[in-house]
């Protein structure tokens, strides 16, 4: 992040979420740092002052996994597109994914990276990949990388296919202090599938992907994280089974983690019924019951995090024919809205309208959203430690900032984001909530849902 | 947003696909005679626009076109800016700045003709993309069985297809042609029971309201009409089938299973047939196979779904149509084309 003259901040009649509950408490920064809590504090003369009324405060949110394309593809997005759009969207920090082109899997591709970070509105943290150019043949230099302070290693975007080559990178890993991140997907399974095999599929004629592909390769990773005793975290979980597999895991006790994205647990394959490549995405869209299933796997802790997986395209590139079109979308700008509109309405409260009626499942509360968005991904990413992310907001605490106002109501609408691209799949949808300031470091990067820089 | 084309066959449910077979009736009277040529278009514009080769789909949908006297103009991928890399949104917009009523679109990727109706002005008609659907053949298909079932009880061809049991038998997975049949087939009232190996059958059929079978011999005896799909040598590659000589054995209409089946039984094909795998050359060419029908009949279907989609925006001119005062679905008699005063 850019050096800046940090002001003395304060975020003034907000509920402050913390792990028991909410509380009514004004927020002073000071140089980076939470200084004081409490209600009706003195304003400092020259304070920044931003107005929390009606709004949540929690620490700044922490996106384990999001592609910047730079270097390689500026043409979808820059990490100071990026990282704007992560503020945009509540967060004090992403990890950005090693499959720029050149990928990030060696020390100077991150150091090329970390250094364009320097412009960033959000502290950004380098993903490196398992191996080398992410062909899945060699290892990475793993330990080269770990020491420039990479936390997070993923060959994302394709899954590390060789059960020996994924079983020799754990056992290499162990000692250095670092997480393998696996994108779960046979690619034999797979066999050119562009969506979830199902009645869609079928009904469509487009090639289907089993949710198999995805299930089979935790299940095989699970067994090497057994083997290996190495940690090892999963990245967008879209299935009923892989949640079940991840469950029994945890419970035996493997040290595993794992997140799932925001459109996984709110969109499904009937979406692909317009064969509007805005849906295409890996994992693809699955039917209602793994939706289901992966809310259920939030609420009960068995996935750790929401995790956006935002993966921006040309719009050129999303014109393409279905089957042609790259997978993925943007995330960054809509997921806490969409995580708060799909999880924490309660009873009483009119989600909107697309999300369905399945009311049961929104019970999560906002202390739980914190965790899933701030406090367990900064965990995994390692960015509590590294600079305090994730919280709490106490004295003493960096000043990572998050206000939200679940209050408003707002349209989505494509292009209309600080993302360089607009593959947004929630475009015309109804949110609930929406961020309103972002401080990271004590510096208000954005206010009154407006970049400042 | 464009004009309403035909992408699916889902679209049209039962009545309106009766209606455009009555229209069809009426322009295969059109063809019979001397000059088969109404004024019904005149005026129009119908750009096929196939991304995709094909042969017997642009040429029929060319003569329905020229028989309804609109202006034609033919895109070919192949000779196009396509190859200098213009894209397929930029493509069919040029098309549509030309001015063109209907675009009729093939792709070989399923949803084309649904994204092309997103932007561009024409009305358009999907004529097969990728794996999804080819509902003008279906379209054919229901008119070709109404016929040989009228031509075989003696009198004007039913409406419904209640009561018929249809084998579909093949590479299901991989056909547009069988995905618009299930539904147009479904929508008349046909039983009907797909028949292939597991590999080359759809893994779901959820919602299909269809049987499935894996024993050719075994449904040969239960059904009236067997609809023989192509069968494309890739798909051993792909280890959808061990051989063609093995599929040919448990699947094809080899000369010995058609001596087994009733007299009466037809046999149809979308085409271009392999002879030899699915079908043996002679059955192909036997007094059963309505495989020629299929062809010839394909003029007169594309010229009522032509004429249907367009003839509403038909202006008055010499010799024109009253069609283009007719509201709603032509095939109601005053709005079918050719009556006395259309004829060119």
């Amino acid at each position: 992040m850019a050096e800046v003259r940090l002001p003395t901040v304060v975020v003034r009649g907000g509920l402050v979420v913390g792990a028991a509950g909410t509380a009514r408490a004004d927020v002073l920064v000071e140089a980076g740092t939470v200084v004081a809590l409490g209600p009706g504090l003195d304003v400092p003369r020259g304070a920044t002052v931003l107005d929390a009324g009606g709004c949540l405060v929690g620490p700044g949110l922490v996106d384990l996994h999001a592609h910047l394309r730079e270097p390689g593809h500026e043409e979808a997005e820059t990490v100071e597109t990026g990282s704007r759009a992560a503020a945009i969207g509540g967060y004090s920090a992403v990890v950005a994914m090693a499959n720029t082109d050149p990928p990030t899997d060696c020390a100077a591709a991150v150091r090329a990276v970390a250094d364009l970070a320097k412009r960033a509105l959000v502290e950004v943290a380098v993903a490196g990949a398992i191996t080398k150019g992410r062909a899945g043949e060699r290892l990475a230099p793993l330990a080269e990388m770990a020491a420039l302070g990479v936390r997070l290693f993923s060959d994302d975007g394709r899954g590390v296919e060789h059960a020996g080559l994924m079983r020799r990178a754990l056992e290499y890993a162990r000692p250095l202090g670092v997480l393998l991140a696996q994108h779960c997907e046979d690619e034999d399974l797979v066999a050119g599938g562009v969506m979830h095999e199902g009645a869609w599929s079928s009904r469509l004629g487009l090639p289907g992907q089993p949710a198999l592909a995805e299930e089979s390769m935790l299940a095989r990773d699970l067994d090497l994280v057994r083997l290996t005793g190495a940690p090892m975290h999963f990245l967008h979980l879209s299935t009923a089974r892989s949640v079940d597999l991840l469950r029994q895991a945890r419970a035996e006790g493997l040290p595993v983690t794992a997140e799932a994205t925001p459109h996984h647990l709110t969109l499904t394959d009937a979406e692909v019924a317009g064969f509007d490549p805005l849906y295409r995405v890996n994992p693809p869209l699955r039917p209602a019951a793994d939706v289901a299933a992966v809310r259920a796997g939030l609420l009960d802790g068995t996935i750790d995090a929401v995790a956006t997986d935002h993966a921006p395209h040309p719009h050129d590139a999303k014109e393409l024919p279905f089957d042609q079109a790259p997978p993925g979308m943007t995330g960054l700008e809509t997921a806490l809205s969409v995580a708060y509109s799909a999880l924490c309405l309660g009873p009483g409260e009119e989600a909107p309208g697309w999300l369905g009626t399945e009311a049961a499942l929104r019970h999560a509360g906002v202390a739980d959203l914190f965790r899933l968005m701030s406090t367990r991904p900064a965990a995994i990413s390692g960015l509590d430690e590294k600079s305090g992310h994730g919280g709490p907001l106490a004295p003493g605490a960096a000043g990572h900032v998050c206000v939200f106002d679940p209050n408003e109501r707002w349209r989505v609408v494509a292009g209309a984001g600080a993302s360089r691209s607009d593959n947004t799949p929630f475009a015309g949808k109804e949110l609930a909530g929406r961020v309103r300031h972002t401080v990271v470091a004590g510096e208000p990067v954005v206010v009154e849902g407006k970049a400042q820089r | 947003m464009s004009r309403p084309g035909l992408l699916s066959v889902a679209e049209l449910g039962r009545d309106r696909i009766v209606d455009l077979l009555h229209l069809a009736d009426s322009f295969a009277e059109v063809a019979a005679r001397p000059i088969p040529k109404v004024p019904a278009l005149r005026g129009r514009t119908v750009a096929t626009v196939f991304f995709e080769s094909s042969t017997r789909t642009r040429l029929s949908f060319e003569a329905a076109a020229k028989r309804l006297s609109a202006d034609t103009m033919t895109f070919a991928a192949a000779t196009s800016s396509v190859t200098k890399g213009e894209s397929l949104r930029d493509t069919v917009e040029t098309i549509d700045a030309m001015g063109v009523d209907a675009m009729v679109v093939r792709h070989a990727s399923a949803g084309v003709p649904a994204r092309v109706a997103g932007w561009v002005q024409a009305a358009v008609v999907n004529a097969g993309d990728g794996e999804h659907e080819h509902p003008t053949q279906a379209l054919v298909d229901c008119f070709t069985l109404r016929e040989a079932l009228a031509s075989r009880a003696g009198g004007e061809p039913a409406d419904d297809l209640k009561g018929l049991r249809i084998a579909i038998v093949g590479d299901v997975r991989h056909s547009r042609v069988a995905r618009s049949d299930v539904l147009a087939f479904g929508a008349l009232g046909a039983e009907v029971v797909l028949v292939g190996p597991p590999t080359l059958l759809p893994p779901s059929t959820e919602g299909w309201g269809v049987a499935v079978g894996h024993d050719l011999d075994a449904v040969l005896g239960e059904v009236d009409v067997v609809y023989l799909l192509r069968i494309q040598a890739e798909r051993l590659r792909e280890a959808f089938l061990p051989s063609l000589e093995e599929y040919s054995e448990r699947f094809g209409l080899t000369r010995a299973r058609a001596r087994r089946l009733p007299e009466e039984l037809v046999v149809m094909h979308p085409g271009p047939m392999v002879r030899g795998v699915e079908i043996d050359a002679v059955v192909a060419e036997s007094a059963r196979s309505l495989v020629t029908r299929q062809v010839h009949n394909g003029v007169a279907v594309r010229m009522a779904v032509l004429f249907h989609l367009l003839s509403a925006s038909v202006p008055d001119g010499p010799g024109g149509t009253s069609a283009a005062s007719a509201p709603g679905l032509p095939g109601d008699g005053a709005g079918a084309a050719p009556r006395e005063g259309d004829r060119g």
